[in-house]
């Protein structure tokens, strides 16, 4: 019952409540709204579809100067994007060996995973940004005197040029070809389970899941020639044109937020993993298992009910120390959209309002996506 | 996020100051004692911190110069830091009462921004700085560069503009500070700095090698550099915009640091009306009769800021140019005084 034990006492209570809220909110925007106007500071969101007037040097969508703010919106964002997943996916990763690392028997590998995780975990980011942005760049020679892999792949300051893709007339029947090696390759490891739970039948798949893998796109570019073409950079003038070029700048950020959040990991899962008691460990080497088996089919999946929680909580950080960008030079969301855009306009109550909800929804997202995951595993584990 | 959280709370401010409290600007500064700047984060000649935290500059004077009309103490100043990007939240929401931070006035700065520029202290204009060893000699030379810029500046949106009309390609990267753009440059980021062509000269000195860098002919845009104030508070739009005519003014006379108070005694009617002997302009501004040998006796006349700050007599060495008085070849004038 709504109010608990207080009955209508409570329910008027809380509708009271509920309308001071609203009142107080109605006068903040009120009062806000009353303010800029007396200062005849332009408000509203009308500014998104002026001209932007200012250059990226990294969009992942086409954009030019003459663009709206709305589209540097959108290139903020995916930029943003970029990184938080490529940042969570690595992070992941090498949180996750470095965790085992430690937990190893191993008396090197495991001293070296510990420190590691003290030695990164305990440095300020922006810091860590910093120093990957001017170490990777020190390291590296100037446009004119870059180090060349096949004269088709170069490594310099401005980043790594490597050849780009261009669609050929016989990039459509490659794809259809994979495509029908990937379904039928499912339905085939869908087959191979069925057999093995319902008749204990254990099928060998993997080479002919290969098999289809490489030669049905094989066939397809026999058939129909080249999927794609390759457009080698060539140098030509300060920097290289043609190509495909990840900027240094991706890098040092991607790689201080992988390796800072990685540390933080590695102690989740390691946590996790202790959180399961030895005696399943003990139980599945005792029936001859090895140990990687052991903690693949055994452990993990029991520490992963005590890991995802927090492992949520560092996915949601990353994203958001992403921001950081700013400091190097990464065109993210608040560099270009809080950053330029705010003071091109000068419009900081809606842009900032903007922003915050761009991080809102992302790590809304994150969470609803990792709390599916939890859900499923949970059916999974029959908890 | 702390740039976020500091952006919001300077975003949340004015929403929560009364609007009474904006329009009397010269009553809020005397209450509190102080005026409080808003200046770079430190860029020589205009306004930069030394290691024991006094800053000195051309903007820097131009704060003092306002704490001596009010408080006959050029040292009554609370330097308030900003970056390029968030100089303009911090005036909109009462943070400084001033902004004297080489920024370029423009249509849109001076209406949408809720803010009036009261004068121009500086003729710039943009240009680009490359390494000698580039061999580069023109800035149409500079197809394909990589050019380093700060973020939030009208240097991002001329840089643009400029190498679309060249019909040239080039990369940005966009720094929100000014020492990692130039730290950028320096470590061969980008082949390319731009900025206002002042602050060019003054962050070349900055480099371990300033002599390795030059900078190009081209200067392609204007860029009048002057103090912002909130729109709604004319009184004090006026204080300011004096406070600069005052220091044009005082050049003109021929007022110095030096004799400004014999030339108070002088028997001249423009002498005696800016001294206050006759009449009592400076009242009209809310300030007092003296208000005029006060700003100079604090920071002595426009040449000598000039002088001492970016030209004959610093380490910038920048030719006076379109900065030299109007009856002197160059640009700036002031109303008379009466």
């Amino acid at each position: 019952m709504l109010g608990g034990k207080a009955g209508w006492n409570g329910i008027i209570l809380q509708i009271l409540f509920v309308a001071v809220l609203v009142w107080v909110g109605y006068e903040i925007v009120a009062n806000a709204r009353s303010n800029l106007a007396a200062q005849r500071i332009t408000s509203g969101f009308g500014f998104l579809n002026n001209t932007a007037g200012f250059d990226v040097n990294q969009a992942l969508i086409s954009y030019t100067g003459s663009d709206s703010y709305s589209r540097v919106l959108v290139v903020g964002i995916l930029n943003t994007l970029l990184v938080s997943v490529i940042g969570i996916v690595m992070a992941t990763i090498l949180g996750f060996l470095v965790a085992l690392g430690r937990l190893s028997p191993n008396a090197l590998l495991s001293r070296v995973s510990g420190a590691y995780v003290e030695l990164i975990r305990n440095l300020p980011l922006l810091f860590q940004i910093l120093f990957w942005y001017l170490a990777v760049l020190a390291a590296l020679p100037g446009p004119r005197q870059s180090i060349s892999l096949f004269s088709t792949f170069f490594l310099n300051n401005r980043g790594f040029i490597v050849p780009r893709p261009i669609e050929e007339p016989g990039l459509t029947p490659f794809l259809i070809a994979l495509g029908v090696a990937i379904v039928a390759s499912l339905g085939l490891r869908f087959y191979a389970r069925r057999e093995l739970f319902l008749r204990g039948h254990a099928m060998r798949i993997w080479p002919y899941v290969l098999g289809m893998l490489v030669g049905l796109p094989l066939v397809a570019m026999l058939v129909s020639g080249v999927p794609v073409a390759f457009e080698v950079p060539v140098l030509k003038g300060f920097n290289f044109a043609g190509g495909s070029r990840i900027i240094p700048e991706l890098v040092a950020l991607t790689l201080a937020l992988t390796m800072y959040t990685a540390s933080f990991i590695a102690e989740v899962v390691r946590a996790g993993i202790l959180s399961v008691h030895k005696g399943q460990m003990e139980a599945g080497l005792s029936l001859g298992l090895g140990r990687g088996t052991v903690l693949r089919l055994i452990v993990v999946p029991q520490a992963l009910r005590v890991i995802l929680p927090p492992l949520t909580n560092q996915y949601l950080n990353l994203t958001k120390n992403s921001s950081l960008a700013v400091a190097i030079g990464y065109p993210d969301l608040v560099s270009v959209f809080a950053g330029t855009t705010m003071s091109q306009t000068g419009q900081a109550i809606e842009i900032i309002g903007i922003t915050m909800g761009v991080y809102l929804a992302l790590s809304l997202i994150t969470s609803a996506i990792m709390s599916f995951y939890s859900w499923r595993l949970g059916k999974r584990l029959g908890a | 996020m702390k740039r976020v959280t500091l952006a919001l709370t300077l975003a949340l401010a004015p929403v929560l100051a009364s609007v009474g409290a904006q329009a009397e600007t010269l009553k809020t500064v005397k209450d509190r004692g102080m005026l409080a700047c808003g200046v770079s984060q430190g860029l020589p000649g205009f306004s930069n911190p030394d290691d024991k935290g006094n800053w000195t500059g051309l903007d820097v004077d131009v704060c003092r110069a306002i704490a001596a009309a009010i408080f006959n103490d050029p040292t009554k100043v609370k330097f308030v830091p900003l970056s390029a990007k968030d100089r303009f939240t911090a005036l909109q929401s009462g943070e400084v009462d001033v902004l004297s931070r080489n920024t370029t006035w423009t249509l849109s700065r001076d209406t949408s921004l809720g803010a009036n520029f009261a004068g121009i202290t500086y003729y710039d204009g943009q240009g680009f700085m490359v390494k000698k060893s580039l061999k580069v000699n023109s800035a149409l030379e500079l197809n394909s560069a990589s050019v380093c810029v700060q973020t939030g500046t009208t240097t991002e949106q001329n840089l643009a503009d400029y190498f679309k009309a060249n019909k040239m390609k080039y990369e940005v990267i966009a720094f929100a500070g000014a020492d990692e753009t130039v730290k950028a440059y320096e470590s061969g980021r980008c082949d390319v700095f731009t900025t206002d062509v002042s602050g060019l000269y003054a962050e070349r000195l900055k480099l371990a090698n300033p002599a390795d860098h030059v900078v190009l002919p081209e200067v392609i845009s204007k860029e009048p550099l002057g103090p912002m104030v909130r729109h709604g508070d004319d009184q004090w739009f006026d204080i300011v915009k004096w406070t600069l005519f005052g220091l044009v003014t005082a050049e003109e006379m021929g007022v110095t640091q030096a004799n400004v108070d014999e030339m108070a005694k002088s028997d001249k009617p423009d002498f005696k009306r800016a001294f206050g002997t006759d009449g009592n302009l400076g009242e009209q501004l809310g300030l007092t009769k003296d208000w005029f040998s006060r700003i100079v006796k604090a920071v002595g006349n426009y040449g000598e800021m000039y002088d001492r700050n970016v030209g004959a007599n610093s380490k910038l060495q920048i030719a006076r140019g379109l900065n030299q008085l109007w009856n002197k070849g160059g640009l700036q004038y002031a109303p008379p005084i009466r």
